[in-house]
């Protein structure tokens, strides 16, 4: 039997932390073990900054992101091209594309893929409220940003399917060699999707 | 023989140098310096000699020999993780292979994770550029007999052992399918859901038996481009037996894509009734006359469908070395149940004319007195291994 080494209340710490992605039991007891020494510079803020998000976290009635404003930064931002709406699985992919910079547009998070054996269909996802989006007369192209997987694919002829009769140019991520990738090192599925899609010089 | 040893100098291959095992099946701890060399794992039944030659399958995509689950690999008496690990004298130089699980904790499934020089890799598939592993084992035995299924797997393995992105495709055709089954269960299903599900089925179909089309194709040619030299066995005519795979041979892809989901369309109310996809790629067969005698492997007798089946394993081997340049690794799980004497020999030595490094386990060690003479020995008991020549 495990020997306990802290009150209850750093055990609950502990196994609370652990259940953070990325940490499992032994990184949790380190976090929490930086906390406690870091009570005033850290541990402090951290609790006043958790408590501040819990109460204002709101999901955007538009698009479905997460923020502590509704409607949220991005969909409020005035400057940015209302042409375009870019589909996503999930506020993780919404955040790594604003990282990038790569989309000037807006957003729409779909909070998933169907997935028949998971049983989450249409109406657990976000769909309608893109498709009546995308019948806005100012937008012009949906993109969709979905995962090269069986779900995310299946996901995406759904999507196309449903705005056929939408005056909307709909696209799809390119499939290819990452940037400072070298050919020898991707797997084949890669190399022939690149090949396929290869583009004008 | 010497000239055949000077020949392997010359062939490219990809070798084992050492093997290392942890809490592996009936192993705890085990490391077997192979240098390269065929080995022959000499013990009673049940000492686990087979787990030997499963480990190395692990350095290939998929579940194994056994085909066990990643959980059962591990040894009863661990924490539920396990290890493999190769140094290997691979198609790209040297280089250390590894892969395993970690020790489960709490509900998570434990995800198999592969390392190549201990960096890590998206998956097993990616050992393939450095070594492809082939075998033979006496389960194989019914392949005629069995199930389509049966064969379906095994020729999945030889497409996966040339086109190492065969598995993903083959899983992601399994799930679009059973995602496929598991709406049509439903009273009232979004039809444009199933178009869209349906629409991946197709797309994955094609590719998937357009792989098996091409694989069958070359092996067939290789088959046939090799007949003298396979004295020893039956030659085998292959070929597929599949709607799709034979639009494949006169139509476009795009168009047997296209008709195919008509069909799956058209099939809704019948593949409900059945509870399942009745039509596809995934009910193909793989056809296997013997030749000379113009039968189907299946009516041959005992002796010569193990013969046909060690031919095209051979001629398998033969297929890889020529298309990736360099041998694979040959694991043969206690062939002397499987051939008579004549026959093991000329296995053996149109192996060692391939140059293909060779792990083989038996109980007799008379029953091995073809085998390359170089081959090191291995007394296997319980929980070990040891090197006895």
């Amino acid at each position: 039997m495990r020997r306990v080494v802290a009150g209850p209340e750093i055990e609950r710490l502990i196994q609370l932390l652990s259940k953070l992605p990325g940490l499992g039991p032994r990184s949790a007891r380190r976090a929490a073990l930086h906390l406690v020494k870091k009570r005033e510079e850290l541990m402090q803020p951290l609790t006043a900054a958790l408590g501040d998000a819990l109460e204002k976290i709101v999901v955007c009635d538009t698009c479905g992101n997460i923020d502590t404003r509704n409607p949220c930064m991005v969909c409020a931002d005035e400057t940015r091209d209302h042409s375009l709406l870019v589909a996503v699985e999930n506020v993780a992919d919404l955040w790594a594309l604003e990282r990038a910079g790569a989309v000037n547009g807006r957003y729409h998070v779909l909070g998933g893929t169907l997935s028949a054996l998971d049983g989450i269909g249409p109406d657990d996802l976000n769909i309608a409220s893109l498709i009546s989006r995308a019948h806005e007369p100012e937008v012009k192209e949906v993109v969709l940003a979905l995962s090269a997987t069986v779900d995310g694919q299946t996901t995406a002829h759904y999507i196309t399917d449903l705005l056929r009769d939408a005056d909307v140019k709909i696209t799809r991520l390119a499939h290819g060699v990452p940037v400072g990738g070298e050919l020898d090192y991707l797997d084949e599925g890669t190399l022939s999707a690149a090949i396929r899609q290869r583009t004008l010089f | 023989m010497n000239g055949s040893i000077s020949r392997n100098d010359v062939i490219p291959h990809a070798r084992i140098l050492t093997l290392k095992l942890s809490n592996f099946r009936s192993y705890r701890q085990a490391s077997l310096g192979l240098a390269g060399k065929s080995a022959l794992f000499l013990g009673p039944n049940g000492a686990g000699k087979t787990n030997i030659l499963e480990a190395v399958s692990f350095l290939t995509p998929g579940r194994g020999l056994r085909r066990a689950t990643l959980d059962d690999v591990a040894a009863t008496e661990g924490d539920g993780s396990w290890a493999v690990a190769a140094e290997i004298d691979g198609a790209l130089g040297n280089a250390m292979l590894g892969t395993g699980i970690e020790a489960p904790s709490g509900d998570e499934n434990s995800l198999r994770k592969s390392r190549i020089d201990r960096e890590p890799v998206s998956s097993a598939s990616a050992f393939a550029e450095h070594l492809r592993v082939i075998w033979l084992t006496p389960e194989m035995d019914g392949l005629f007999l069995g199930p389509g299924s049966e064969r379906r797997r095994f020729l999945d393995r030889l497409v996966l052992a040339i086109d190492a992105e065969h598995a993903a495709r083959v899983n992601a055709l399994d799930r679009a399918l059973r995602s496929r089954n598991r709406l049509l269960e439903e009273q009232n299903f979004d039809a444009k859901w199933m178009d869209a599900i349906e629409h991946e089925v197709a797309e994955l179909a094609i590719a998937v038996a357009a792989a098996r089309a091409e694989t069958v194709k070359r092996l067939a040619t290789e088959i046939e481009s090799n007949r003298d030299v396979e004295s020893g066995f039956p030659t085998a005519q292959i070929a597929l037996d599949g709607e799709i795979e034979r639009a494949l041979e006169i139509e476009s892809a795009t168009e047997v894509e296209e008709r195919y989901r008509e069909k799956l369309r058209d099939n809704r109310p019948r593949d409900r009734a059945a509870g399942r996809t009745l039509e596809g790629p995934h009910r193909s067969d793989l056809i296997v006359l013997h030749q000379e005698k113009a039968i189907e492997a299946a009516r041959a007798s005992t002796g010569e469908r193990k013969a046909l089946l060690v031919g095209l394993i051979l001629s398998h081997a033969r297929l890889v070395t020529s298309m990736h340049g360099f041998a694979p690794v040959v694991l043969l799980d206690d062939v002397a149940a499987f051939l008579d004497t004549e026959r093991r020999a000329a296995l053996f030595g149109a192996l060692e004319m391939l140059g293909a490094q060779v792990l083989v386990t038996g109980v007799d060690e008379s029953a091995f007195s073809a085998l390359d003479p170089s081959a090191i020995r291995f007394r296997v008991s319980p929980g070990e291994a040891v090197r006895s020549g």
